[in-house]
């Protein structure tokens, strides 16, 4: 017992208070691009970037396809190229993912009505990994601890697809899980919705040329949410999770 | 001083010229006792015939790696290993499906991953069946109840009582192995550190030796001694994770959530040090991410601050009546099981078998601050809860020691790394051996004369693992499958590639 009670004085109050206003120290998060002109005929940022995420000459960067990792930022010649920690990343429209210097963020997420009324206060989740890392798996699994605790809003992951309100889909998908990607989506019952988890999930990552990879449940069902990163930060999943359901801090 | 765990050889030092003599070397190696560090096989594409080459590294009586290679042309089998030696059995199997090559009378010749050919069939997956009118089968997954990777759980019991399980696995295959060869060698960290994402410091630092051997170019003492840092780091928030998941699979809430939020406390850490919660950046060819004084003082501070709570909470479920009733005794694997299945990591250590590649094979930051290996006696899920506490003390030991050298943050913080066009030795084979949070991980990169990089062979420690798993089922019951599973917590997609 009075073990018991010394862990739970060391364990304090861990929970933030407000999500939205979390600041994660140090995260290699939004990639910035300053106004400045690239070399001429440059593609040094191409050429290190391993998902092809880069656009030149006008550069932009596809966050969908970005995997954070901040190759480019040194081989710049120009310094174009920064990282902020602003990791709210997420959108619901796939070409609402790019940035580049004259569009800095990512399209702020549009609250649906729809959803806000029927999820707003109760949004079950299944998680499926189709090729994952277990990078986003372990992020995805984070947002229920005490730190981002998301289930005080009433977001919660599921065991049983039956109970889902929507497919939360992590990974390139692997050809050897469509079969059971498809039963699971199936499994979940009218309506639902699907939320892409990390670059992987949203354009194949760095395993998008892959022949092993298939991408088709993607493309057929379209994810009422994308939440870039590699992995996805738990800020960047719950924030866009809470955008979407108009769900208030 | 010298890494001992890396080693270039120019391929023509080992080339054995027929199958016979690869397989008779093998065998009086493994007949010696020496460890099987990793047999793979790729098939030649360059030659007209049907050829394979295969390669093996072993651990001599010295503690050196030493490594066999062999063209075979024309051979379509061999001898199996595994009827005498089990510890090649996954081995084995892995060369039979990469390169059709067949090991005749392999007990168990199935599919590791469904690679190539095989992919999208995992329905055709051919179980073992136990016989008698009261046995039954449970098939689990591949999706499973929590967040986490998919694998099929095939039990095969009589009543409650598991008789076998058998593990299939695949589901997670990427054909990563085929992506590295397709790109530039110096540009491969980010598709590595998506390997295995939560062994991304591992994974990377392995990559990087590997590379930097083969480039000839070395990183200073105390850009390696960073690495280091980076994978114990990783180590810690890896053991937290799962003690985490052992609390919670028993229902013992405050371990779940104490543990939660002290993975929390080192993983931004982390971050702040790589700009990445799993260690992503730490490591790249030729450079490592610069360490101030200032994260330093934040490491240490953190650190610190972390295991006086990481005791309390270590000290609550060792006491624990109800944490000792679940995890005593069960999920047992024999220190022979483990030395005969060749178990490697925390699993194999938690069954007695001191084998510890920062020990055995160390590289030079373990060199110049030796780190101390733990082992258990007991072989069931208390030891492996167990060793995982162990080692974290032992680590944050180890980095608290590290940390106070001021040097470290002087040194080393102008590398420029590698060149993308750096060029590699021809005609060689580099292995290097990192031991992560679940046992060694082993690179090999072979050259050739004229087209660079020929074969990626990566072995995530779980591949040898994963049967270690099945056979602490055996006997027990199909509900300690959870934290049997939770105890080894093993790699899907480390397995899968």
């Amino acid at each position: 017992m009075i073990k018991s009670l010394r862990v739970r004085k060391s364990q304090g109050s861990q929970y933030i208070p407000v999500l939205r206003e979390a600041v994660p120290a140090g995260f290699r998060a939004k990639p910035v691009i300053a106004p400045a002109d690239c070399l001429p005929a440059c593609t040094a940022c191409q050429a290190v970037c391993p998902s092809g995420a880069i656009a030149l000459p006008a550069m932009q960067i596809d966050l969908g396809r970005c995997v954070l990792c901040g190759d480019c930022e040194p081989v710049c010649p120009a310094g174009k190229i920064s990282f902020s920690n602003d990791f709210r990343l997420a959108s619901t429209q796939r070409n609402g993912l790019f940035v580049s210097a004259e569009h800095p963020d990512i399209d702020p997420i549009a609250v649906s009505e729809a959803l806000h009324k029927r999820y707003g206060r109760s949004m079950k989740l299944r998680s499926v990994s189709a090729g994952g890392c277990n990078g986003c798996e372990m992020e995805i699994n984070a947002m229920s601890n005490v730190n981002f605790d998301f289930g005080r809003y009433g977001i919660d992951m599921v065991a049983s697809p039956r109970h889902a309100d929507g497919l939360v889909l992590s990974g390139p998908i692997s050809r050897n899980m469509v079969s059971a990607l498809h039963s699971c989506w199936q499994a979940i019952p009218d309506p639902k919705i699907v939320i892409a988890v990390g670059a992987c999930a949203i354009s194949g990552g760095v395993f998008a040329e892959c022949d092993e990879i298939d991408r088709t449940f993607i493309e057929s069902f379209k994810p009422s949410l994308y939440v870039p990163g590699c992995p996805a930060h738990p800020l960047s999943i719950i924030a866009g999770i809470m955008d979407l359901l108009g769900i208030a801090d | 001083m010298i890494s001992r765990a890396t080693k270039v050889w120019p391929l023509d030092q080992l080339k054995l010229k027929h199958l016979n003599q690869f397989v008779q070397s093998c065998r009086q190696r493994l007949s010696a006792g020496n460890h099987l560090v990793t047999l793979f096989g790729r098939q030649e594409k360059s030659n007209r015939m049907w050829g394979v080459v295969v390669t093996a590294v072993f651990q001599d009586e010295r503690g050196e790696l030493q490594a066999l290679h062999c063209l075979t042309e024309g051979d379509k089998s061999y001898p199996a290993l595994t009827p005498d030696f089990p510890a090649a059995h996954i081995f084995e199997r892995e060369i039979w499906e990469q390169t059709g090559l067949v090991p005749e009378g392999h007990p168990w010749l199935k599919p590791v991953r469904f690679e190539g050919k095989r992919q999208g069939q995992m329905a055709e997956y051919p179980f073992f069946s136990v016989q008698g009118q009261e046995i039954h089968e449970v098939g689990v997954g591949p999706i499973h109840a929590g967040v986490i990777e998919p694998g099929h759980f095939r039990f095969m019991c009589l009543g409650e009582q598991v008789h076998h399980l058998e593990i299939q696995l695949g589901y997670q295959h990427r054909g990563v192995e085929h992506l590295l060869l397709r790109r530039n060698p110096m540009l491969l960290a980010p598709v590595i550190e998506s390997t295995c994402g939560d062994s991304a410091v591992a994974y990377a630092w392995g990559y990087c030796a590997a590379i930097e051997a083969l480039a000839g170019h070395g990183v200073a003492p105390e850009s390696d001694l960073r690495r280091a840092i980076g994978l114990e780091l990783e180590r810690i928030a890896i053991h937290v994770a799962t003690l985490n998941g052992l609390a919670t699979d028993i229902a013992f809430l405050q371990g779940g959530g104490t543990y939660g939020r002290l993975r929390t406390a080192i993983i931004n850490a982390v971050q702040r040090v790589s700009g990445n919660r799993f260690g992503r950046g730490w490591i790249r060819p030729g450079k490592t991410k610069p360490i101030t004084d200032a994260l330093r003082a934040d490491l240490i501070q953190t650190l610190t601050a972390f295991a006086r709570d990481f005791d309390e909470v270590n000290r609550l479920m060792l006491n624990s009546h109800s944490v000792k009733a679940r995890f005593k005794g069960v999920g047992v694997v024999s220190r022979q099981a483990a030395d005969d299945l060749g178990l490697v990591g925390v699993a194999a250590r938690a069954s007695g078998r001191a084998i510890d590649a920062r020990v055995g094979l160390p590289g030079i930051p373990y060199q110049r601050f030796p780190i101390a290996s733990t082992v258990q006696e007991t072989g069931d899920c208390w030891a492996r809860m167990k060793q995982r506490m162990q080692e974290v003390d032992t680590s944050v030991a180890w980095l608290l020691n590290v940390l106070k050298d001021e040097k470290l943050t002087a040194a080393g913080t102008e590398e420029v790394g590698l060149a993308a066009g750096a060029a590699l030795k021809p005609d060689s084979l580099a292995v290097s051996v990192v031991e992560g949070p679940r046992g060694p991980v082993v690179q090999a990169i072979e050259t050739s004369l004229a087209e660079g990089i020929v074969h990626y062979k990566i072995q995530d420690p779980s591949l040898s693992n994963w049967f270690g798993l099945a056979m602490a089922l055996r006997d027990n019951e199909i509900s300690d499958f959870p934290i049997c599973n939770k105890s080894f917590d093993l790699s899907y997609c480390g397995n899968d590639l």
